[in-house]
Order: C-alpha cells, then structure tokens, then sequence
C-alpha cells in the first residue's frame, strides 16, 4: 500500500506503534528524504546493518517520522563498494550517525560528506569495521593513535578552552572544545564518542530475552522508555500482544521515570544558578519518589520493571492509592518550588534569554523531545501517536517557545505536573488482567520497531530477528543524538560561565549515543 | 525570600546516619597507613571518573549529596580535579576510548591515594563484559582498593565503599 504521506509503496508493520517499512535503491535516497523533508517529516535515525551472511551486502536505514506513522526505509549496498549519497544537507543530524555508521560498518556516504570519524577514536584501526558480521565478538584491536581535526577558529583574542573526556563534576565523559574572545563562546565543537562500549554488538551475541536487561543499560537515566521501547519492537516481531494491565502499569513507570528525572534536573538548575536550596529541596523530592520506587517495583530506577510480554511485578490497590498519596504529596511541594523559583530574581535572571535555540532553528536541525517543546517544536509521541495506555488519558504537551533555559525549565514543571496527573489516572483505571503475556517465537528476519517518548525525548528500537530467537541486528536510538548539536548553537554568544547551565538544560545523554 | 525560608525552617534536617564500613568490599590489602587514613577519614576528597559507564551509578553518585545521605556532613566532598583528590570513584565498564583518560587521571591523583570501583560494570564489566570497545572492570585498568558491586549500588552502598576505604579495616577481619 502506499504511503499517505508519499508515493511510495511501504508495508505496514506489525505493532503498538504505526509503522511501515519500504526498501528503495540507494538512487532514489535523496529524493526521498527531500519529498519527506518538504512534508515536515523528522529524521528519527539512521543506522547500518550487515547482510553479507544473507547472501546480500550491506544495507542503510532510516527512520522517518510522518503524521501517519513512522516509516522505516532500508537501502540495500554492494558488499563491495558500500556507498550511498549523504543526506546530512537535508537532515544535518543526519551527519553524526553518518559518520557512526562509517567507523562501525565501513558503509560511508558520499565524497561531499563530513568524513571525519566519530566513534572510533584509537579503539580499532582505520579499516577494521567492529559491527561487521566477520568480525568475532571475541576479536580485540590494539589501541592505536587518535588525532582529531577540531575546526580551529582565528582572530585576535581567540583561544580555546579544551574541557574533558573527564569533567569538573559527576557527569559522563565527553570533551568539550570551546574557542572564545575574552569570556565569550564564539564557537563550540562537541567530540563524544567516549563511552562506546560496543552494545549493538553485544545485542548481537543475545537472545531477545536477554537483550531486555541490556536494553534497559543503554542510558541508565531512561532505562523504562528503553525498556518500553525493546519490549515494543520484540512484541511486533513476535507478534506478542501485552495485556492492557501491563500497558496501564508500563504508562504509570514511564511517568515514574520522567517526574524523578525532571524533578533531579531542576534541582540542578537551581544549583547552576547558585540557588543550592533548589538542589536540596529537589533531590530530597526525588529521593522520596526514588525510595517509593524501590519499595513498590523493586528497584530504585525501576530498571528491568518491563520484560517483553508485559511487566515483571504488579501494582496491587492498596500499593497504588499508596503511591497516588505520596505523588500529591509530592506535587504540594512543587507547586511552592515553582513559586519560589518563580519569584526568585537571582535564578530568573540567569535563566531567562540564555542559551536560546530560536523555533525557526530548532526546526532546521531537527531538534526534539522536552528541548524541542521548549523551542515551539510542539511534538510528543503521547500525544501524536496515542496508543493504549494514553488513548483514553488525553495527554496534554507542553509547549514554550522562547527556547532558553528559562523555557527548558518551563516545560519540565509543566511536564511533571501533567505526569502526575497522567499516573493517578491510570492507578485509578487499571484494568484487571495478567500483567504479561508470553512471548511467541520470532521467525528469523523479522522486524520490529519500539518508539517511546522517554523523559527525554523519543527513544526508537529498531530490530532486526535471526534464526533461534536471537538478535540479528539492533539499533537503539536516543534523542540525544538529535539535540546534541544544537548545544553548539544554543551557547552562541554566551558567557563560559554559563555553559554548565545550558549544558545542563539540556541534561543529554553520552551513553545513550555513544553506544 | 519568606516563602524560601518558610520551607527551609519546614524541611527541617533530613539527613540519616552513615552505614559502617564493610571489610568484604575490600579488594586490596590496606595500602595506606593508619595515620594516613585517619586523615583521610576526617576530610576525604573525591574525583569521580565515568569510563563508559550508561549513566546510572552517576545517578546514585549524585544521590549521596542529596540531603538525606549528606556526604559533606561526613567531611567527605567532590572536587573538580585529580589534582585535588584523594580518592577515585570509577565507574564503567572501562571504555577503550576511556582507557588512556583514566589512566592519566590516577596518574595526576597525588600520592597517597585510593580507588573505589562503583557498580557491577565497574567490579566485573557487567552486562556490558569485554568486548572490542570494552576493558571490562576497572581492575583491568588500574589498582582497585574496593568495589562495590549494585546495578546501580544505592547511595548507602556507595557510601559504605568510601567509608571502607577509609577505614583501614583488612578483609582478614572481616565484618565485625
């Protein structure tokens, strides 16, 4: 059938989400993504798979987001000459995962691209390929020389401030290179790539049971959207439908998650504008939330509470109005957080207008998630794509627009009153029922797709079956990867000082794109 | 401002006691003398290092500061270089990309100085193992005094593995 959106002929695929999936030549790639670009639909990912064991090459996919559902395209590559022309022009956050595609599969875009490497660093050598299927998973490369061709930046005054792989405070590793006139950023050029360990290979070597707890590693702050997410795409695989018990329990964790995240990152904003009070009040909020957690799910993050087929403990009544009580409790005490940040002079004054991504911007690069709502980009998978348990909840996202910290802030104090809303509601009508189904037998080569509205942003799962249950090819996307660019925008004319407060604004995640 | 002290005069102390040191945590025989640790003991302070760990332990890292657990209350605190450490808090599984960074962050750690591994990937590698892009436990990489195992470990457990380091207890006398 053809696409609404498109003419184009794509299959629908089985799932929670709307989905299809289409293959075309790689002639036919840029069209493509023009045509889709021209109707306002959003690159979620790209990825790279190795197909040489089934008698094929290699093949590049997409994944692009249209009101109708999201469409998954895959671009089949000569095992000989894998290249495809680039799209970074029309999608620029397409141009780190060009480039991580390159390091791990040796499939690489064309001449005209930004070729520099992004995740190998010195851990393999230019020409080995670690996700390539000839490679072993016992296979070890020796540590070779790592040099890195940062855009240097020139002028009278300029210098440049190198800040990591390890930072000044607990925060994951990365390195930051700053080139500045007198207190100003002129310019910010990120390197990540840090973290790689090697997941997707490590998925590779699992069952699709096993890869659930691995799937909940991949960024430990969002381990229930992960969670979700792989749930998801294995449940469409196996053509597994979870009982709407687990789907009412998997909305409340997920709220969870978002209210303890959002909670801790406003503690934090209060303590990067030296309002340390907010830091202590926040955390003691989370900390609360946290110890709730562990003792109704069992673990304080909630990690491993969503297995394929539904979820791992129930939530019995009593257990519910507890948890329905203390999130009032909780909640009284954000309403006079609020009022107080409100009002508080001091913190206003550093939030407002400081590192500003514009909607007009915001929409060029493709920003998304809770910065893309702070920036007008009024975009929420809850809301877009209301799927059981949110159908019958009427979600509402938040929207700003001015696209500062003061807005990021914004739309996490709205967010965690509407999660809060959103997770009474749903202890209220849980359905009765099983909380898991068990999961069928996939059939080898077939697909599945999780896409979940983390705390964060859209967390997307794409998976790709082999032969016995195992994993044949899995590529975990967070949206990090989407807004990590724009920091480099949003501190634009900012002070240095000011960079941890939009950094943290922003609060990304290293492990979830370094993989 | 009446509103903000309001709450603060509300909140009241929160924090709850220390748990003791644990001798079985310990993965090395106590490198450091007693009078150095006692020291150490009263003014501690840290650096903390991700080497590829996926965020999680850094939550629970972050938690020991949070009023509840008050970790500057116990004269222990973070600071922003090796230089001015006492202490390393790994994390990870060690990343190859990150192999050479902790490497050198131990290096520029003064002498004496003490390491405690946090979490299961940190003590084993974890779920993450070895791998192409992975070194496994952070002992594949540098000395470790203690490891405290937790996917990811609370912040009583982190603070127990600081406390342990410190203490001087030899795992040959064993939790008494």
């Amino acid at each position: 059938m053809p696409l609404k959106e498109l003419p184009i002929e794509a299959a629908p695929l089985a799932g929670a989400m709307p989905a299809f999936y289409a293959s075309i030549p790689a002639g036919e790639l840029r069209g493509l993504c023009e045509q889709a670009r021209a109707r306002k639909a959003r690159l979620v990912a790209l990825w790279g798979s190795d197909e040489t064991q089934r008698r094929a090459g290699y093949a590049l996919h997409l994944a692009l987001a249209f009101p109708s559902g999201l469409l998954w395209v895959s671009v089949p590559l000569s095992r000989d000459d894998p290249r495809y022309p680039g799209i970074a022009d029309i999608y620029p956050a397409a141009n780190r995962m060009q480039r991580a595609t390159a390091d791990l599969l040796g499939i690489i875009p064309s001449a005209d691209a930004d070729r520099r490497k992004w995740l190998r660093h010195g851990a393999w050598p230019e020409g080995a390929f670690p996700l390539r299927k000839t490679v072993e998973s016992s296979a070890r490369f020796a540590q070779g020389p790592d040099r890195y061709p940062f855009v240097p930046v020139e002028g009278e005054g300029v210098h440049e401030i190198p800040v990591g792989p390890v930072h000044a405070g607990t925060i994951e590793p990365g390195h930051f290179r700053f080139s500045i006139v007198g207190e100003k950023i002129l310019r910010l050029e990120e390197r990540l790539g840090y973290t790689h360990k090697g997941i997707e290979k490590r998925f590779e070597q699992m069952t699709l049971e096993e890869g659930a707890k691995l799937a909940g590693r991949v960024s430990g702050d969002s381990t229930v959207a992960y969670a979700w997410a792989y749930a998801m795409a294995v449940e469409g695989a196996t053509g597994t439908e979870p009982p709407p018990r687990a789907l009412a329990l998997r909305g409340i964790l997920l709220e969870l998650e978002r209210i303890a995240n959002h909670l801790g990152d406003l503690g934090y904003l209060g303590n990067d504008v030296a309002l340390s009070f907010g830091f202590f009040q926040f955390w003691r909020l989370k900390e609360d939330l946290l110890r709730t957690h562990a003792q109704l799910f069992g673990h304080r993050y909630l990690m491993d509470a969503i297995v394929p087929g539904g979820v791992a403990k129930d939530l019995p009544r009593v257990a519910g109005e507890s948890l329905t009580a203390h999130l009032e409790r909780i909640e009284r005490e954000v309403v006079t957080l609020k009022s107080i940040y409100d009002e508080h002079a001091g913190a206003q004054d550093r939030f407002i207008m400081t590192g500003q991504v514009t909607p007009a911007l915001a929409e060029r690069m493709g920003l998304t998630g809770l910065a893309g709502r702070a920036s007008g980009i009024a975009r929420d998978l809850r809301v877009d794509y209301a799927i059981p348990p949110y159908q019958q909840l009427d979600p509402r996202a938040a929207s700003h627009t001015r696209g500062d910290v003061a807005a990021r802030v914004a739309v996490r104090f709205d967010e965690v009153f509407e999660s809060m809303r959103l997770v009474q509601a749903l202890v209220q009508q849980l359905p009765p029922g099983d909380i898991r189904a068990p999961v069928a037998v996939a059939a080898a080569g077939a697909r599945g797709l999780g896409w979940i509205e983390g705390w964060r942003g859209e967390v997307l799962i794409a998976l790709e079956t082999a032969a016995a249950n195992r994993i044949h090819r899995l590529h975990p996307h967070d949206p990090s990867w989407q807004n990590w660019p724009l920091l480099e925008h949003a501190v634009h004319g900012n002070i240095v000082p000011d960079f941890p407060l939009i950094n943290k604004s922003f609060n990304l995640s290293y492990s979830g794109v370094d993989l | 401002m009446y509103q903000l002290l309001k709450q603060i005069a509300k909140t009241g102390i929160v924090s709850e006691p220390a748990p003791l040191p644990d001798a079985a945590l310990r993965q090395l025989e106590q490198r450091l003398g007693q009078v150095i640790l006692k020291h150490f003991g009263r003014a501690l302070a840290i650096r903390h290092v991700d080497a590829g760990s996926c965020n999680g332990c850094e939550l629970e890292i972050h938690g020991v500061n949070n009023p509840y657990y008050n970790i500057e209350g116990l004269g222990i605190k973070f600071v922003a270089s090796p230089r001015h450490a006492d202490m390393l808090l790994v994390t990870g599984p060690v990343s190859k990309n990150m192999e050479e960074a902790l490497r050198r962050t131990f290096a520029a750690t003064p002498e004496p100085k003490l390491v405690v591994a946090i979490g299961d990937c940190g003590c084993t590698g974890g779920i993450f193992g070895e791998g192409y892009a992975s070194r496994g436990r952070v002992a594949n990489v540098i000395p470790v005094d203690v490891a405290v195992p937790g996917c990811p470990p609370s912040p009583l457990d982190i603070i127990q593995g600081i406390l342990t380091a410190v203490s001087g207890l030899r795992s040959s006398q064993a939790s008494r």
